[in-house]
């Protein structure tokens, strides 16, 4: 076993540190404005009474306090996080001190456009490269995550049957049964319905199955390549050729593009729209959860010859172009065919400029060999994980994978009944973080791990080691794991009681009133 | 390339072993599935315009771009111009804390266990908001105030079932309600507009009695409105929302609740807005943070979007926290998920709560007051050189249109002007709102010093005398 311990500070909550009367913070006073205007005048049908409830802290607290958390945290920085499909890379920190200390932090999204040329050059730039990376014409910033940007997709495919006068026939999203769950969900939320297709045993896409759903109802098919099983989709070039019969448009998830940069391009395999994850490819930090960046980029095809209406003018928020004439970089806003605006302004600039300054320095030099190496290092883990007791690799045998792997640890669950959850735990004990558990929903006890290039090789071995160790402690006695994890700040949390009606506790607001029969 | 700080296997040594071990000879073998068809070949991909198409290094980049970013202009004071994001002041203190790796390099907490300290914080951010907006429950958050405020709306219609109608306010900030237009679009909702009083500047209620009906699901509010002006009917808003059966959703910006009465205390069912002004910065449109909060009431929670964190206990006793009530979300229901919201702004969040922890409640009201007392000293001293400020008659927070009509000028002119002297002025609005003609809407807050603020009515001012 080993030694690690994770910090267990049993850190207050925030409103259970300070002392009424103390402040975090010194604030201008404005006496001489007061002098001026004399008293509040905001009307008392809608002037607070008393102040918000909020706890008082000195600064020095409110660092300590914050600090001991992070203790209790886990990211990039501190050892492996093999999330698959998450794309958890090393974020550099040259990026960070650009994206942080630029002083973009004190540019208004509504600024008069001359005042911004240099950020709008770096902005333009990007776009120009992002759609090289996958193969398409034109491209928007605007979506703020991945799912953001599939909403937006799948906007636009919305838009452009609506365009062609054959919206309502034009009803279903084709969806694999191994796809994210967002893509799903965005299918919904776009107001279209959802058909889910199965995966065949060689991890690809069931194509006789795929054949008996396309049709004339078809709007479009929103797939990942590699999929979330880290299996290329062989027969991706048939599959586009069937889907354009039906005039349907194929929708790209890049959520895998760690895969197959610079290898291969959504748009070459027949792609119409494709989103990039800014946070996942491109190197900018998860945040705990957010925020990322998610563009989308389409090829240009004609939609309306007539007016003249293509693809990438139906493509939401702003778009940065240069304006020969002027000499200068504009923001060219949503114009009458475009789905509009997803979020208030531009684009979640931060983590763009993030990506800025990754793919400068990699250059596509560099790129294509994070995706070797991404690729080399799941077929090394791929291989020191095959005859372990315990798991299997189900689905594409004898495939090479590209970003991820996934295991099974059914052999485990079925034979001593220690599950996927509790090898996770088992993980967590050795100081890694667990892959990302029971998805695909296709695989059985699923631990899909994807290590990305940026995880050295001494990690990826040790990570397997601990897999085998882990499996050799649930043979010998099935019940030890069970009690996992022992190092964590905190022991097994019980889930189920968290989201028991009676408990559930969504703020510490919630909690007192519940401890004060307030609210049942 | 065999040495690469990012990619730490990248030695032949290390490479060699891998490949041996795998059985193929080369890397390239491992992409032996894509159709040669499109498979990019080493020189057609280094062909592509990406990057300066090399690797550069560390310090060049840093030239490159410290470069390139220095032609943005330098101005003389903060842009004195809001519309939904300020230029508030970020303590140093909640960048470093957001800047720490345990942090910033996590992900969505998944494991719980070795996670607890960023659920913590996550919590704290949740509690904390909740307690500034005196509602219940709310999210680890959304993506921005629009993005917010267009999911408000969809959960209203989810949960007024058969109710399809949508009343938004005219002084609701223009860009949030094309927000609200592109995500409502596929789902049939009807989005009526209510008119504002061109007296008071606030919602007209006689207006909005006509339009509110059974058919109504929800009627939203943002105060203080998009003119800055602080809404002195809200309660009676909500009043006549509820009368109908109908969700009464609030936008609100949080630092003028420091002196504005809470959406709970209002009555909201669902509370929005823009989480920007907590210490987040401008950063030309982003990262920001979507509010979200709603009434601990199991029809609402049930149909609310986003991530949760809650309080738990670990099987030994110990207090903890966990993800609840996650069979609302995309990764578990699939289509039938609330949202499709995955990755959102829980750094931003974080930063949020560093920001309300430091100021605390006195900190809160005193920094509303700055804000407040700031746009007034402008307000007054604009009305002194003889500006159109009194467009309205009720009290504003700190923003106020400006109208430049009896001056017989177009404000891209006064626009211009200033920023010949290197000042930015307000956000022109006459586009959205022909009726104000030649108006813009003038924001003000702790960044903007008594200096600053004389230094642009001055030169308002010179520029108005020369005409």
């Amino acid at each position: 076993m080993s030694t690690f311990r994770q910090a267990k500070w049993s850190e207050p909550l925030i409103f259970e540190l300070g002392a009424p009367g103390r402040i975090g913070i010194s604030l201008p006073d404005v006496e001489e404005e007061k002098r001026v205007v004399g008293e509040v005048k905001i009307p008392e049908s809608i002037k607070r009474t008393s102040p918000p409830n909020l706890p008082e802290l000195s600064e020095v607290e409110v660092v300590r306090h914050f600090t001991n958390l992070t203790q209790m945290a886990y990211g990039v920085d501190n050892g492996p996080v093999p999330l698959g499909s998450c794309t958890m890379k090393y974020n550099p920190r040259i990026a960070w001190d650009i994206a942080f200390n630029s002083g973009v932090d004190q540019l208004h999204p509504l600024q008069d456009e001359r005042t911004v040329q240099g950020l709008l050059e770096l902005m333009y730039e990007l776009q120009k490269w992002l759609a090289n990376i996958v193969g398409m014409d034109v491209c928007t910033l605007h979506p703020a995550a991945g799912a953001h940007g599939e909403l937006a997709g799948v906007l636009v495919i919305r838009r452009y049957h609506e365009l062609k006068g054959q919206l309502d026939k034009k009803t279903e999203i084709i969806v694999p049964d191994s796809a994210h769950g967002t893509n799903p969900a965005s299918a919904a939320m776009a107001g279209f319905k959802v058909v889910e297709v199965p995966s065949g045993e060689d991890g690809n896409v069931d194509i006789e199955a795929l054949k008996s759903v396309v049709g004339e109802s078809t709007a479009g098919l929103m797939i990942t390549n590699p999929s979330t099983l880290g299996l290329f989709e062989e027969r991706i070039l048939e599959i586009a050729k069937l889907l354009h019969e039906y005039d349907a448009l194929l929708y790209y998830d890049g959520a895998n593009l760690n895969g197959i940069m610079g290898y291969a391009r959504p748009g070459d395999m027949g792609f119409d729209i494709a989103h990039i994850n800014i946070h996942k490819t491109f190197s900018s930090p998860h945040g705990g959860g957010g925020p990322g960046a998610g563009p989308v980029c389409v090829k240009n095809r004609i939609v309306d010859p007539e007016r003249n209406i293509k693809l990438g003018d139906l493509l939401p928020g702003y778009i940065v172009v240069y304006d020969e004439e002027k000499g200068m970089y504009r923001l060219k806003g949503p114009g009458p065919v475009s789905v509009g605006l997803l979020k208030s302004f531009f684009a979640n600039t931060i983590p763009l400029l993030w990506a800025y300054t990754y793919i400068l320095m990699m250059g596509p030099q560099g790129l294509r060999k994070v995706t070797e190496h991404a690729v080399l290092i799941t077929n090394y883990f791929a291989k020191l994980m095959e005859g372990v007791r315990g798991y299997e690799i189900p689905y594409g045998r004898g495939r090479f994978r590209k970003h991820e792997v996934v295991l099974s640890a059914r052999p485990m669950a079925e034979e001593v009944g220690v599950t996927a959850e509790d090898v996770a735990k088992g993980l967590l004990d050795a100081g890694l973080y667990a892959p990302t558990i029971y998805f695909p929903l296709i695989v059985k006890e699923a631990l899909m791990t994807e290590f990305t290039e940026t995880e050295t090789l001494e990690n990826i071995e040790k990570y397997a080691e601990r897999l085998k160790e882990i499996s050799s402690i649930a043979y010998q006695d099935p019940s030890k794991p069970k009690e996992w994890p022992l190092n964590t700040s905190v022991g097994r949390i019980n889930v189920p009681k968290a989201n028991h009606p009676k408990y559930v506790a969504p703020t510490w607001r919630v909690y007192i009133k519940k401890m004060r029969g307030e609210i049942q | 390339m065999e040495q690469h700080p990012w990619i730490p296997s990248l030695t032949r040594e290390q490479v060699e072993k891998m490949l041996r071990v795998i059985g193929v000879e080369k890397i390239e073998d491992l992409f032996s599935d894509i159709p040669s068809s499109i498979k990019l070949s080493c020189e057609q991909w280094e062909s592509l315009d990406i990057g300066l198409k090399r690797p550069v290094s560390e310090v060049e980049a840093k030239r490159i771009i410290s470069e390139k970013l220095s032609r943005n202009k330098k101005l003389k004071t903060p842009p004195f111009m809001g519309g939904g994001v300020y230029p508030h002041y970020v303590p140093p203190l909640v960048k470093y804390i957001i800047s720490r790796g345990e942090f910033l390099t996590a992900y969505t907490p998944y494991q719980a266990e070795i996670s607890q300290g960023l659920m913590q914080a996550l919590f704290e951010y949740q509690s904390l908001m909740a307690e500034l907006l005196e509602m219940d429950v709310v999210n680890a958050s959304m993506y921005d105030w629009g993005s917010a405020t267009a999911e408000a709306v969809l959960m209203a219609v989810r949960v007024n079932k058969g109710r399809k109608k949508i009343i938004l306010p005219e002084n609701m900030n223009p860009l949030h309600k094309q927000v609200v237009e592109a995500y409502t679009y596929p789902h049939g909702v009807k989005l009526v507009t209510t008119p504002y009083n061109r007296e008071t500047g606030g919602v007209d209620l006689e207006e909005l009695k006509k339009l509110v009906d059974g058919e109504t699901a929800a009627v939203y509010l943002q105060y203080p409105n998009f003119f800055g002006v602080v809404e002195a009917d809200a309660k009676a808003i909500g009043e006549i929302a509820h009368e109908k059966g109908a969700l009464f959703i609030t936008g609100v910006y949080p630092v003028a609740l420091g002196l504005l009465k809470s959406p709970g205390e209002l009555g909201a069912d669902i509370a929005v807005g823009e989480g920007q002004p907590l210490g987040l910065g401008l950063n030309y449109g982003g990262p920001y943070l979507g509010i979200f909060a709603t009434r601990y009431d199991m029809n609402l929670i049930r149909q609310m979007p986003g991530r949760i964190i809650g309080l738990a206990e670990s099987y030994r006793g110990e207090r903890g926290f966990a993800m609840v009530l996650q069979t609302r979300e995309q990764h578990i229901r699939r289509e039938k998920a609330t949202s499709n919201i995955c990755t959102n702004e829980a750094l931003m969040a974080i930063a949020a709560a560093v920001y309300l922890s430091m100021l605390g409640k006195n900190g809160l009201v005193k920094l509303a007051e700055i804000n407040y007392y700031r746009a007034h000293y402008a307000w007054s001293r604009m009305k002194s050189i003889g500006l159109e400020v009194e467009l309205f008659k009720y009290d504003f927070f700190n923003e106020f249109p400006v109208s430049f009509n009896k001056h017989g000028v177009k404000y891209s002119l006064v626009h211009e002007e200033l920023l010949k002297r290197d000042i930015h002025g307000g956000l022109y609005i006459g586009n959205y709102y022909p009726e104000l003609g030649e108006t813009a809407l003038y924001a003000f807050t702790e960044l903007h010093f008594k200096e600053d603020i004389d230094l642009l009515v001055n030169t308002l001012s010179e520029i108005l005398s020369k005409r």
